[in-house]
């Protein structure tokens, strides 16, 4: 019984930090219909610079710049790569997209020498707890309490501030916005914004449970929380959401099986298994739209 | 009366293919100003190039005395001119109000009056005001098309086409709205291929063929002249 909680505890908690890439994703192809490919390499990125400031800070200043940090690449990485292309064919921007992935790849490479980094301890988060029998860490508690708040706050800024308004009208119509004095690229950098930041928070839970970065660390959380952002319907804030807990809690699971079947290596073709029948089913997501009309 | 608009050999190209080829023509404050011409003669090209959708290849937009040639579309909205796009382009997934919301998304003053004042113009949208724009009736978007540009309160506003794939009985209304919204004070430029509305609404009228403009004169004249009647009338003052 205990066992059986410290698996489910954990895969929501990997779960709710895929959650907060996948919204990422999913914000961020609402209104550019652009599968952002180097959202996951931003998430590295934050925890590398998580690495390299708390060395040199204390945890109250280095925290908070990782935040700031994260979101001016992620304004950056839009305004330098997918910005001049707005006019160009979506698949010219998805590969400008995989250029900025590898480049974010290579720098973290030159950087680090391609060593795993090991993420350093958080005060708190790092603590150990005890539930209902079972040791664990206080971040594995404190995950999906803060993805929840984060999602709340997230909606109520789309559905009921101006500047929420204004993204949901980008994502149907750029033209008409601009009749409308909205300024598109304020819009679509806010996107940005909001994604990087939670992909930022992101990196501190996630990295405060599997503490070993390498270049390559935001592909795999990058590319299960993309699938989050397909299997929830993508463009669906609730969709990415509900998905990565899915997917965290499924895979989880499958790792946590006896090790006599021998299955917990496969854990990540069975999640895509997953998706792959869920997508036969249902090829709109759980709450993606019937058809995407870009106008 | 002072002129508001002032277009000057105006030239808009889409890859190559001119779509208008030096078009000049003004608007003067308080005037209805009427645009006709079959499908694809240039009209919607010149309304959107003034709009700043479209970057001219050539000549010059002056409005109330500003050169606004190429200029940014928020920076012309926010000089108080706005613009009723063709096929009315409701958000459908934005409420009723907020689609009149985002129709002040410049302002920052309080919306709650020019509201009842749209909803006074359309007591149908009143009703619907929570419903989500893409549920309603073409003739409904029309009417929310028209309310959203009110609540900018445009000094110009312009129409591309408000007759489109609308019941007669409902163009009637939309033209009568029209009349009304000149006659609180706003200037209207109307892009019309139902040239027997527009020019019984319209002030003063120019006929564009081609990309260029072949006639002008008031509403009345051209709806006097021989050749606009069998062009433009005999086919199309059944729409």
């Amino acid at each position: 019984m205990e066992y059986v909680i410290s698996v489910l505890l954990s895969g929501i908690s990997v779960g709710g930090q895929y959650a907060l890439i996948a919204i990422g994703y999913t914000l961020v192809y609402g209104i550019l219909r652009l599968i952002n490919f180097a959202h996951g390499d931003v998430f590295m990125v934050a925890g590398l610079m998580g690495i390299y400031f708390t060395a040199t800070m204390p945890i109250t200043v280095s925290i908070p710049l990782v935040l700031i940090m994260t979101v001016i690449l992620g304004f950056v990485i839009e305004r330098a790569a997918y910005k001049p292309l707005r006019s160009a064919p979506r698949m010219s921007v998805m590969i400008s997209a995989i250029g900025v992935s590898y480049l974010l790849q290579n720098t973290a490479t030159y950087v680090t020498g391609g060593q795993p980094m090991t993420y350093p301890e958080i005060p708190f988060l790092s603590s150990t707890v005890g539930v209902a029998g079972t040791q664990t860490k206080w971040v594995v508690i404190i995950t999906p309490f803060l993805v929840l708040a984060l999602v709340y706050l997230l909606t109520l800024l789309i559905n009921h501030t101006k500047v929420g308004m204004a993204m949901r009208a980008v994502s149907k119509d750029f033209a008409t916005s601009r009749l409308m004095g909205i300024r598109v690229n304020s819009v679509i950098s806010v996107t940005f914004i909001i994604g990087s930041a939670l992909a930022a928070v992101g990196s501190v839970l996630y990295f405060t449970n599997y503490p070993a970065i390498t270049p390559t660390a935001g592909a795999m959380p990058g590319l299960k929380a993309f699938v989050a952002a397909v299997f929830g319907g993508i463009g669906s804030i609730p969709g990415a959401v509900i998905g990565a807990f899915l997917i965290g809690i499924c895979e989880t699971i499958i790792k946590g099986l006896p090790s006599s079947w021998d299955v917990s290596v496969f854990s990540d073709a069975f999640t895509f298994a997953l998706l792959i029948i869920i997508l036969i089913f249902k090829p709109q997501g759980l709450f993606g739209e019937a058809a995407t009309d870009k106008v | 009366m002072s002129e508001l608009l002032r277009i000057e050999d105006l030239k808009v190209s889409y890859g190559g293919i001119e779509a208008v080829r030096g078009i000049s023509f003004d608007v003067k404050e308080g005037e209805i100003v009427t645009l006709i011409g079959a499908n694809g003669a240039g009209k919607s090209s010149t309304l959107r190039t003034i709009s700043g959708l479209e970057k001219p290849v050539g000549g010059k937009v002056t409005f109330n005395g500003e050169d606004i040639t190429g200029a940014n579309a928020a920076d012309i909205v926010a000089k108080g001119l706005m613009m009723v796009p063709e096929g009315r382009r409701i958000f459908p997934n934005l409420s009723v109000i907020e689609n009149l919301r985002i129709g002040a998304y410049l302002r920052k003053d309080s919306l709650d009056e020019d509201i009842e004042k749209v909803y006074e113009y359309f007591p149908r949208l009143k009703e619907r005001s929570w419903q989500a724009g893409g549920t309603l009736s073409g003739g409904e978007q029309q009417m929310l098309a028209v309310g959203r540009a009110l609540m900018g309160r445009p000094k110009l506003l312009m129409m591309d086409e408000p007759s489109l794939g609308l019941a007669p009985i409902v163009v009637q209304g939309i033209f009568e709205i029209i009349r009304q919204i000149h006659d609180a004070g706003t200037t209207v430029l109307l892009v019309e291929q139902n040239a027997n509305m527009a020019l019984h609404v319209a002030d003063r009228a120019y006929v564009i063929e081609n990309g260029k403009i072949t006639m002008e004169g008031t509403g009345k004249e051209l709806l006097e002249d021989e050749k606009v009647r069998a062009a433009y009338l005999g086919s199309t003052s059944g729409n």
